[in-house]
């Protein structure tokens, strides 16, 4: 950062807010549990919430528009068991669940038609927000059971399961001492920091989510960029429908229940701000990040996951109370 | 009047708002059974009068009487628990409950946690019947017109056995027809003893319904008089006044021969056609710009001067994409282009610096950088990124140019006073070298000092040959500023005024025309 730009670091309190309560419960664990700080415990946290990050990153565009998206685990499931179908070969809504015996198509189309399946997705529920003007909750409730009944009637209620090497690499594989899917999530991280930070278009995205009004009459295309969040979660979903049937060697019509509320406490928890304009991607890690850690930590101390739940749904809100409390100040 | 004769005596009531003295010494005096006529432009303190009389704000000192005792309100409730009503133009309806439950809300007849809608309806009938308004009690105000909402209003007032009743431009959406039906209203309501105060821009309309009219110009007294003794004249001389002085004159930095070379070379930029727009939030089917047309030449400041209601804002806003117009055209240069949004408007070179500033033209949380650079990404950016060594060195210069006071560019938008506020909405336009800025109340909730170096930073502007389409509530900012002055009433246009010409009284004439005045009698044209 050169030394002329004058940073006002209250803007950036509630992320680093989140930084905070991190390391704390970090130090905490650390000393409780000694196992904790293990690489191996480490990295194993990083995977555990590297699908939950994955969606996270797509959900905090979708947020920082001031919009929401819950049928991102719905669409995880559809879009993993198409392309486990397009994998094994499976040629249709009835051969798929029995499509082991079939010619696969190979990795790379299936990983092209998970996300395709995503974007897909994605871009008709943009499309329900932006031209049908249909509130995003209402859209995305509606992708949301749409999509699970989509996943279900492709799949004929049956799982598609047992990949092979090379399809089980992605969710399980390690390159040196880091897990695969670490390695995805930090990637696509870094890309959607420097996205949101310094390309036009992340400008755009906070300037919508700020004041659509103002940025409509700044000449910018409200409605293209409205859709367009929806279909980077759509993306985000897709990506990691794949990467989670890699993970546990099967694609099944349940995966992803209840994903979406984890994932928007993490970006909530990071400071990205509900009705849009304020936050980023530095924050969403740290909050997802945070989410993960609790639950690894916890249960490396026993305690039982009914107290995680009522933990983590503690910090939600105590993180959302903080961050009012730094603007009520600023103001 | 003195104060036992009086219902409402308000004598030598002050009320200031920091940087701002609201009101100065205002008196009103109003009698049971009289229908008081409130005018005065915008900004005179009528707004803050009638904010005083429905306990939103306290008075700083004076007297308040109510039937000749002291009197203090406390919130809104308190007011109307007293009997003071103010029907707001914007109506307070809750749309999708019916026209009782709407007069009746929160006093509902019934056993305890239960409604009697039959009682209700009983209750609703006779107030209605009363004051001969034809309503079905059980209809949801969703489906009623404009004028039958204000019409429930009424009613709600008078179930609560309002003593004064104060309308704010009670008028204005309603058609003739339904304006003869509203005063046969306010006539049964002065016979039953209720004291109306009528707040209205229409002067034809205050002389034909009023006994008396008082006129508040700049927050204090500027006249009170029966209405027999005064004409249409002598209430825009009252509402008007004089208070030129105080403005920054351009007349003083034009170059004389430079003016008269852009009089023999008109050069017209922009030629609005017919512009026509129906519809708005509350009437779908109100005409809000009724076949408005005018020209702007080169480096002009063309003036649109009117009255709350007359289209200034958007006829603007047509023009500028930002709302769907029904039908007319607009010429740049002579040809005819098609903006249908921002997008199109922004590539034609136009530029709109909004009325509302907070809500239209700002990013309040994000920085002056990001705020300042909105529209200018595009030549900013290199392969989607954004250069941000260039924009940090673009700002820089618009920040030392304007002198905006902030403590740096990073600075949330949110934090800066309004006048370097709106210096930073300009910048955002002028980044973009724009043929045509519009600047909507470009001074409004500026103080002094800001105000002047806006005007300074529009003259300039003008003088490199950027037009300027420039709205104002204030006349003689208008005056000051403009080379020319289109008036408007009621989305009309209803007079053109040069410089040399322009005085408060045209302008106000103009903007107070209507082309139909409206008597219980019938329609009479102007």
């Amino acid at each position: 950062m050169p030394a002329a730009r004058k940073v006002n670091w209250s803007d950036y309190a509630s992320q680093f807010g989140a930084l905070g309560v991190l390391i704390v419960i970090c130090v905490v664990f650390a000393i409780v549990e000694p196992a904790f700080v293990s690489p191996i415990n480490l990295f194993n946290v990083l995977r555990q919430v590297s699908i939950y990050g994955l969606l996270a990153l797509g959900m905090t565009f979708v947020i920082l528009t001031g919009g929401i998206d819950l049928s991102i685990g719905s669409l995880l499931a559809l879009a993993g068991l198409v392309g486990a179908a397009v994998y094994k070969g499976g040629t249709g809504l009835l051969s798929a669940g029995t499509a082991g015996q079939a010619q696969g198509f190979g990795l790379w189309p299936a990983i092209g038609a998970a996300v395709a399946v995503g974007v897909i997705g994605g871009l008709l529920q943009g499309l329900g927000v932006s031209r049908l003007k249909v509130p995003p909750f209402i859209v995305t409730l509606g992708g949301l059971t749409a999509f699970r009944g989509a996943a279900l009637l492709f799949s004929g209620g049956q799982p598609i399961s047992t990949f092979t090497d090379e399809y089980k690499f992605w969710g399980q594989g390690m390159i040196g001492p880091v897990p695969v899917p670490v390695i995805i999530f930090l990637s696509f991280a870094v890309l959607a920091f420097i996205v949101l930070r310094y390309t036009r278009y992340g400008r755009r995205v906070y300037a919508v989510g700020g004041n659509p009004e103002a940025a409509r009459l700044s000449g910018l295309s409200v409605n293209n960029i409205t859709m367009s969040v929806y279909v980077i979660t759509g993306f985000f979903a897709g990506l990691s429908g794949f990467l989670l049937s890699s993970r546990l060697n099967s694609a099944e019509q349940v995966a992803g229940v209840g994903y979406e509320l984890t994932v928007i406490a993490g970006v909530v928890i990071g400071g990205t701000s509900l009705f849009g304009g304020e936050g980023g991607i530095f924050g969403t890690v740290i909050g997802i990040l945070l989410i993960g850690v609790l639950n690894n930590g916890l249960t490396l101390m026993n305690v039982s996951p009914y107290y995680q739940q009522i933990l983590v749904g503690l910090i939600i809100v105590f993180a959302v109370y903080l961050d009012q409390l730094v603007k009520r100040r600023r103001r | 009047m003195d104060q036992q004769s009086a219902l409402l005596w308000m004598e030598n009531v002050s009320k200031s708002f920091p940087g701002v003295q609201a009101l100065e010494k205002v008196s009103l005096h109003v009698r049971a059974g009289e229908v008081l006529g409130l005018i005065g432009q915008n900004g005179a303190g009528k707004s803050t009068l009638m904010k005083i009389l429905s306990g939103v704000y306290t008075i700083d000192s004076g007297d308040l009487t109510f039937g000749g005792q002291p009197l203090h309100i406390h919130n809104p409730h308190h007011a109307q628990e007293i009997g003071i009503s103010i029907i707001y133009q914007e109506l307070n309806l809750m749309a999708n409950l019916s026209v009782m439950e709407n007069i009746f809300v929160g006093r509902e007849p019934g056993p305890p946690f239960f409604v009697s809608r039959r009682r209700l309806e009983q209750q609703t009938r006779a107030i209605l019947e009363r004051m001969h308004i034809n309503l079905r009690p059980t209809a949801l105000v969703r489906s009623l017109s404009v004028a039958e909402q204000q019409m429930v209003e009424i009613a709600k007032a008078i179930s609560r056995d309002v003593r004064v009743l104060i309308m704010d431009e009670p008028t204005s959406a309603l058609s003739e027809t339904e304006v003869e039906t509203l005063f046969e209203i306010i006539g049964e309501l002065k016979r039953s003893g209720v004291a109306v105060i009528f707040i209205s821009h229409r002067l034809e309309e205050v002389l034909h319904i009023c006994d008396r009219v008082t006129v508040l110009r700049d927050g204090k007294n500027a006249g009170d008089a029966l209405v027999k003794d005064v004409t249409r004249d002598d209430l825009i001389r009252m509402m008007v006044g004089r208070s030129l002085e105080q403005f920054f004159h351009r007349d003083a930095h034009l170059d004389a021969a430079a003016n008269a070379a852009q009089d023999t070379a008109p050069d017209t930029v922009l030629e609005a056609q017919e512009i026509v727009r129906i519809g708005t939030a509350v009437n779908p089917a109100a005409v809000v710009l009724d076949h408005v047309s005018f020209s702007l030449r080169r480096g002009e400041v063309l003036g649109l001067a009117g009255l709350v209601g007359a289209g200034r804002t958007e006829l603007v806003r047509a023009i500028f994409g930002a709302d769907r117009r029904k039908s007319g055209r607009i010429l740049l240069d002579g040809k005819a282009v098609d903006i249908r949004s921002p997008v199109d408007a922004i590539k034609h070179g136009i530029g709109l610096v909004p009325e509302d500033r907070k809500g239209q033209g700002l990013i309040l949380g994000l920085a002056v950088r990001v705020n300042m650079t909105l529209a200018h990404l595009d030549q900013l950016s290199r392969a989607d990124f954004v250069q941000l060594g260039a924009e940090r060195r673009l700002v820089e210069e618009y920040i030392q140019r304007f002198e905006i006071r902030t403590p740096g560019m990073e600075q949330r938008v949110v934090n800066l006073s309004g006048g370097n506020q709106q210096k930073v909405v300009i910048a955002k336009w002028l980044m973009l070298n724009p043929k045509i800025l519009i600047m909507d109340e470009p001074t409004r909730g500026i103080d002094v000092g800001a105000k002047s170096e806006i005007y300074e930073l529009m003259h300039q502007l003008a003088t490199q040959g950027i037009s300027i389409i420039m709205i104002s509530s204030e006349f003689p900012e208008l005056i000051a500023m403009c080379d020319r002055i289109v008036c408007l009433a009621e989305g009309r246009v209803t007079g053109e005024v040069l410089r040399a010409e322009a005085t408060l009284e045209t302008l106000m004439h103009y903007c107070t025309l209507r082309q139909q005045v409206v008597t219980t009698e019938g329609s009479v044209s102007l």
